[in-house]
């Protein structure tokens, strides 16, 4: 009997611990901070490029901070680790809406972490900002895109490319949304220009009449592209051809080595390339990609005062205030560190337009079209909830930086693009 | 039928166990607004989630604790369960979705016309729920019936269940696999007809859930009591003796193999509305493995070790990955290495293991006396 007593006690010892653990509330915010949530992950596969923009959210607290806050506040960061598991993130997103009443979250990589706190954000009222290029075909009344939509980045890319006077694409990416939504807007795009559509390479699959997919689509993390790379050289035998690329993270090596290895070269058919900018270079090898381009709507290169002083304040930063998680060596600034940058002074501008946290009044702000001087050039908030922001066309360097080819100025953000060309 | 008192005892825990559970709807429904008794909606569905947890740990211990079978597809049974529940869930949306059309957003965009037929049946909720049971069950059934009947066992079977796991995940990472490929299905509307997001079914969901485990805990220990159990343990314990004394091992570990695939899709299509999505990477190798940890950690072949391990372990991980997110790998990590080392049995047998210890210090003491 004394056996069972104990553990029943030790049991309800155990609940009763879990329990007032798990409901004990964040300390009520203190009167002079406002809290704001950092949601993404630092810890698993995407952890490699999201720890970046953590770091750069921090930063930019910092910033604001030591210029009086806002509103008079000062921002208190309450980070999560979504951990590169999406289900996590949905209860990250929860626990920051819920339990810390964050009054503006910055987060989420993936398309598939933001379509599993979408939910969560709008059940709460909340206000995330996404600063990662998508594929649009969204657009929730509790988020804030400042990431790239396809018209402002693989649209550009392309206009490009037809004014150089390619005339053969070749689509390639990896077998998730962003890219089959990107190839399919860009399959229509082409066929609205003119471009015949034997002279689209990758694919094209019909459901019925209608094109449905188009492009060649390898799963994550995929490593052999010797079959690939020898179809995208039959297709390159003209001349005119160029590749549009819209392969994930780490399996753009092997791919880029294969393309090397086939002995094609940026000048017999141009890469374009989506998903590599510069923090993605801190990693991967940078040899095979020299000459091959990119698109985003900031490089590192932006010779402007304004990225200038961004660039050395964030140096600074590292140096003398980052807290000692964030890795301080070879640090670079690319477009979705600065899409998060400009994402809290959008923030700020709009909260201290509103004379409010409030989301609603604050969201309303934003609708009513923000400017903000960023560091890639002005971005101003849409109705939609996109921003209109320069594009920037590149060419990848040895050193793992770009020189910036074209510029094309205040590009509207549409998310609705599939089926308008 | 008369009740000895050790299953007197163990029927008092299980009351209590549930009573206590039970406390966290009620002081979300009448409980305070603030203060220490509160409970929030988002604690009722983190705990909904934790026992659904709880049951895939509990579904796995039937096969590695009890019957010996470290097998690694638990997560995938899980995830089909969950995805048979996801149909349904997306049918239910209607035309809520982005694209206001009644096929789920992700076939508007892939260009279907018409709902594909294998989706038909899942209006019908009694008939998801049956899928939820009998799918995951039919896929043990052949691939057990197969893996047993070519005396496949120890670490081949475990090799091959996560070989069949990575299959899957990759087949339903396709975005023309009709499952909505790595975007998976999320953006749930209604259950039953109740808003999913309302207190009320959010409790409900927990109700079902702590039913759910209660059922799996009364299967396993009517299992234990009974011969079948017996035989059970034997096969763990040594499968060449139970085979010569002329049982068929093939037939009983079958058995114990789609009681327990259907055990963890119950558990997968509960977690799927709690949590509000699924995707492919539910069935990654790793998910997998992390059910084998929370068994190791509660304690492997005891009744309430994998409830325990599973709570604990996924407590730990949901309070550390907002409290320190910086470190929270490195605490987990250090939890478990210490389980290894000073707690073979896990947490469950800690006690037994303070209790020789100290009996042994008591039994130096006398002899130096």
């Amino acid at each position: 009997m004394e056996n069972s007593f104990k553990k029943i006690l030790s049991l309800v010892a155990v609940a009763a611990f879990a329990l007032s653990a798990s409901t004990v509330r964040a300390d009520d915010c203190a009167d002079d901070t406002v809290k704001v949530g950092i949601l993404h992950s630092l810890s698993g596969t995407m952890a490699i490029s999201e720890t970046s923009l953590r770091d750069v959210l921090l930063f930019t607290f910092d910033e604001i901070n030591a210029s009086g806050g806002v509103l008079g506040k000062m921002i208190e960061p309450v980070e999560a680790d979504g951990a590169s598991d999406w289900p996590t993130f949905a209860e990250k997103a929860e626990e920051l809406l819920a339990k810390d009443e964050a009054s503006a979250v910055f987060g989420c990589w993936t398309s598939v972490s933001r379509k599993f706190v979408l939910p969560v954000f709008e059940k709460y009222k909340g206000l995330l900002f996404y600063p990662v290029q998508y594929e649009g075909e969204e657009e929730s009344p509790n988020i804030f895109y400042t990431a790239e939509a396809v018209g402002q980045q693989a649209i550009p890319a392309v206009d490009y490319l037809l004014e150089e006077g390619y005339t053969k694409f070749y689509l390639i990416g990896t077998d998730y949304v962003y890219p089959q939504t990107t190839n399919i807007v860009l399959f229509e795009y082409l066929l609205s220009k003119g471009i015949p559509v034997e002279n689209i390479g990758g694919g094209i699959r019909y459901e019925g009449d209608v094109a449905v997919s188009a492009g060649n689509y390898t799963p994550f993390g995929h490593t052999d592209f010797q079959q690939i790379v020898a179809e995208i050289k039959d297709f390159a035998a003209s001349g005119d051809a160029c590749v549009v690329n819209t392969i994930n993270g780490d399996a753009n090596v092997p791919f880029f080595k294969e393309i090397a290895a086939s002995g094609l070269t940026s000048d017999d058919c141009p890469i374009v390339s989506f998903s590599l900018s510069e923090d993605e270079f801190r990693g991967l090898p940078t040899k095979d990609l020299v000459g091959h381009l990119g698109c985003w709507t900031y490089f590192m290169s932006i010779d402007t005062p304004a990225n200038d002083s961004f660039k050395a304040n964030f140096q600074d930063w590292l140096a003398n205030d980052a807290p000692a998680a964030v890795a301080k060596e070879g640090r670079v600034t690319c477009s979705p560190m600065v899409l998060s940058y400009n994402g809290v002074y959008l923030w700020k501008a709009a909260v201290e337009k509103a004379g409010t946290f409030d989301t609603d009044a604050v969201i309303a702000a934003l609708e009513s079209g923000i400017s903000f001087d960023g560091p890639g050039g002005t971005v101003t908030t849409q109705k939609n909830h996109h921003l209109t922001k320069s594009v920037y066309i590149g060419e990848t360097l040895e050193d793992g930086q770009f020189e910036i080819l074209e510029v094309m100025p205040d590009v509207y953000g549409e998310p609705w693009l599939k089926g308008t060309f | 039928m008369k009740f000895s008192t050790e299953m007197k005892k163990e029927m008092g825990i299980l009351c209590l166990v549930t009573g206590l559970l039970m406390l966290i709807p009620l002081f979300n429904a009448v409980g305070p607004e603030s203060g220490p008794l509160s409970v929030s909606a988002f604690q009722v569905s983190l705990w909904g989630k934790y026992l659904t947890y709880a049951v895939l740990a509990m579904s796995l211990n039937l096969l590695w604790g009890y019957t010996g079978l470290l097998c690694l597809c638990q997560s995938l049974f899980f995830a089909l369960g969950g995805y048979a529940m996801g149909m349904y869930l997306m049918l239910m949306i209607g035309e809520r979705g982005a694209y206001k059309s009644v096929l789920p957003d992700f076939m508007v965009f892939l260009g279907y016309q018409k709902l594909p037929l294998h989706w038909e049946p899942f209006y019908n909720f009694a008939f998801t729920v049956g899928a939820v049971l009998w799918v995951p069950g039919l896929l043990a059934f052949v691939f057990g019936f197969l893996a047993f009947r070519s005396r496949i066992k120890g670490v081949y079977f475990s090799i091959l269940t996560q070989a069949l796991t990575y299959a899957a995940c990759l087949m339903f990472f396709r975005n023309d696999f009709t499952f909505g490929g790595n975007n998976g299905f999320t953006d749930f509307k209604d259950i039953l007809g109740c808003n999913i997001n309302s207190d009320a079914t959010i409790r409900g969901l927990f109700i079902a859930t702590t039913a759910l485990m209660v059922c799996t805990y009364l299967i396993t220990s009517g299992l234990l009591a009974s011969k079948l159990g017996k035989v059970q343990q034997a096969i763990r314990d040594s499968e060449n003796r139970v085979l010569f004394s002329g049982y068929s091992t093939t037939s009983f570990k079958l058995m114990i193999f789609v009681l327990s695939a259907m055990i963890a899709g119950a558990a997968g299509a509960l977690y799927v509305p709690q949590v509000g999505g699924i995707n492919p990477s539910a069935m990654e190798a790793a998910k997998s493995l992390e059910v084998v940890v929370w068994v190791a950690v509660g304690g492997r072949g005891t009744k309430w070790g994998p409830v325990i391990g599973a709570i604990l372990v996924n407590f730990i991980k949901s309070y550390t990955t907002h409290a320190f997110p910086d470190y929270w790998l490195i605490i987990m990590g250090g939890m478990f290495v210490c389980v290894v080392l000073f707690m073979p049995d896990g947490i469950v047998g800690v006690y037994k293991q303070a209790k020789s210890y100290f009996a042994r210090q008591r039994s130096l003491e006398t002899t130096a006396a």
